[in-house]
């Protein structure tokens, strides 16, 4: 479970998150909209410790993120994380951008690890691809290599930001088959996204951000067959 | 106007001599670029370190390394040093200032290198769980090298150009010093240093060649 409370973020003068509250519960997906600078993909990367908050506090199954007692790099093997730049490692063929972490962080054999890496490719659809270098490949196919490199770690979490607004058109589908894929799992998720559609079809819930603030959070046929706020409202107009 | 005779056997019978001289020159270029290396990667350490005075020091070597003549680094290695006591043979002066010099355009490289791979790979890195020093060595140092090795061997090469400058310290024992002797002794002085340059070309060139296959095979991607 992820329980968020209360964080507050500032960079500088900016106060880009101002107070959020939102628990995720084991198995649920949950997306997360809103425009652009609204606090979402900053509050990803706070759930990671990649950033640190400034008030409140992040709990990961009743380990407290921010707490200087926290190991953050074991933590974050449960954590998985996808970024809207899939940051393919390009000096590292698409299997061993895959096996790196699981051989280096969780210590496991090269057999045992290009077992998993092999598994979580052929899952995301690159079983063809291993010996390939990253940068011969689609932004989708990296996109896509790099939800398998999260995977690999079995993580309990997966965070996505944006994973597919860097991305071409006729690449998007794709990406977003995998996460459906990934939900239909039962996969915990967190996904900041633009894709109306797709967080209307695998959300539990859907959260959406005004800057800085969670204006509304509920179940995708209320939040977005009958929003309340007005924000919301002018949001949804906008984007159909 | 044009009666010069050439004499090439002369400088063709002295060629065994100064091939010994062209490995002391390699020996010399080798041994300044492995101390180059480390004082280059020193360097950017104490540039990165945040440390003022570190950071002042290595920004300083780095501006002299590359902002005056090599020459006056050697000569001032050898007869600079000379004034404040400490002595070193024309050998081990050359080395000193060749090295120093290379430090300096090393240090600089590696920076480039190091600006060149985006902080989003060490994010990457450390968000699979990696420690930052994990994802320096697995992400970032291989991407680095790639971007410093080619210019590593262009200063390989000017290394070895860069000896040749020992004879102003007295060095006689590297190609251009074996060239100079001969050369004060016959007063051939094309003959020799056609034969010499002819020399420093092919083992520059041989570098160059085998940088680039190295790459190659290094580098893949």
């Amino acid at each position: 479970m992820i329980e968020i409370q209360n964080v507050r973020k500032s960079f500088g003068s900016l106060e880009v998150l101002k107070g959020i509250d939102l628990t995720v519960e084991k198995g649920e997906v949950v997306t997360v909209i809103g425009g652009s600078g609204s606090g979402k993909s900053t509050l990803l990367t706070c759930i990671n410790g990649l950033e640190p908050i400034d008030a409140g506090r992040i709990m990961v199954d009743g380990t407290e993120v921010h707490a200087k007692t926290t190991d953050l790099n074991k933590l974050r093997r449960k954590i998985g994380i996808v970024f809207q730049q899939w940051n393919a490692f390009p000096h590292l063929s698409v299997l061993e951008n895959v096996m790196l972490a699981p051989r280096k962080v969780l210590g496991l054999s090269k057999e045992k690890a290009e077992e998993i890496a092999v598994k979580q490719l052929t899952h995301v659809g690159l079983g063809e691809k291993l010996s390939v270098y990253p940068t011969r490949m689609s932004g989708g196919q990296q996109q896509r290599m790099a939800i398998a490199r999260a995977l690999a770690m079995s993580p309990e979490y997966m965070l996505f930001d944006e994973v597919t607004s860097a991305l071409d058109p006729q690449l998007v589908g794709e990406v977003l088959d995998t996460l459906r894929m990934l939900a239909s799992e039962g996969m915990t998720m967190i996904c900041v996204t633009h894709e109306m559609k797709f967080a209307r079809e695998v959300s539990d819930r859907v959260a959406f951000f005004h800057k800085g603030v969670m204006a509304e959070i509920a179940p995708p046929e209320a939040l977005f067959g009958a929003p309340k706020d007005p924000e919301l409202q002018k949001f949804l107009a906008a984007t159909h | 106007m044009f009666s010069y005779t050439f004499h090439w056997n002369q400088a063709l019978k002295a060629l065994p001599q100064m091939l010994d001289g062209a490995l002391i020159t390699l020996q010399v270029a080798l041994l300044s670029m492995v101390i180059g290396l480390a004082l280059a990667l020193a360097l950017t350490a104490c540039r990165l370190s945040g440390n003022r005075v570190l950071g002042g020091i290595a920004a300083t070597w780095v501006e002299i390394a590359r902002n005056t003549p090599a020459l006056f680094q050697i000569y001032m290695a050898h007869f600079g040093l000379g004034n404040f006591g400490i002595h070193l043979s024309p050998y081990t002066a050359l080395l000193v200032g060749i090295a120093f010099n290379n430090a300096g355009y090393l240090a600089e490289n590696f920076r480039g290198a190091l600006k060149a791979i985006p902080d989003t790979q060490t994010r990457a890195g450390r968000s699979l769980g990696m420690t930052p020093v994990q994802a320096f060595r697995y992400i970032v140092l291989p991407q680095m090298l790639r971007v410093a090795f080619l210019p590593a061997t262009n200063q390989m090469v000017w290394a070895i150009l860069m000896t040749s400058l020992g004879v102003t310290v007295g060095m006689n024992s590297d190609l251009a010093g074996v060239t100079q002797e001969l050369n004060a002794r016959s007063f051939r002085t094309f003959e020799f240093f056609a034969l010499a340059a002819v020399i420093y070309y092919v083992i520059a060139k041989a570098v160059t060649l085998a940088a680039r296959a190295l790459a190659s095979r290094l580098f893949r991607y």
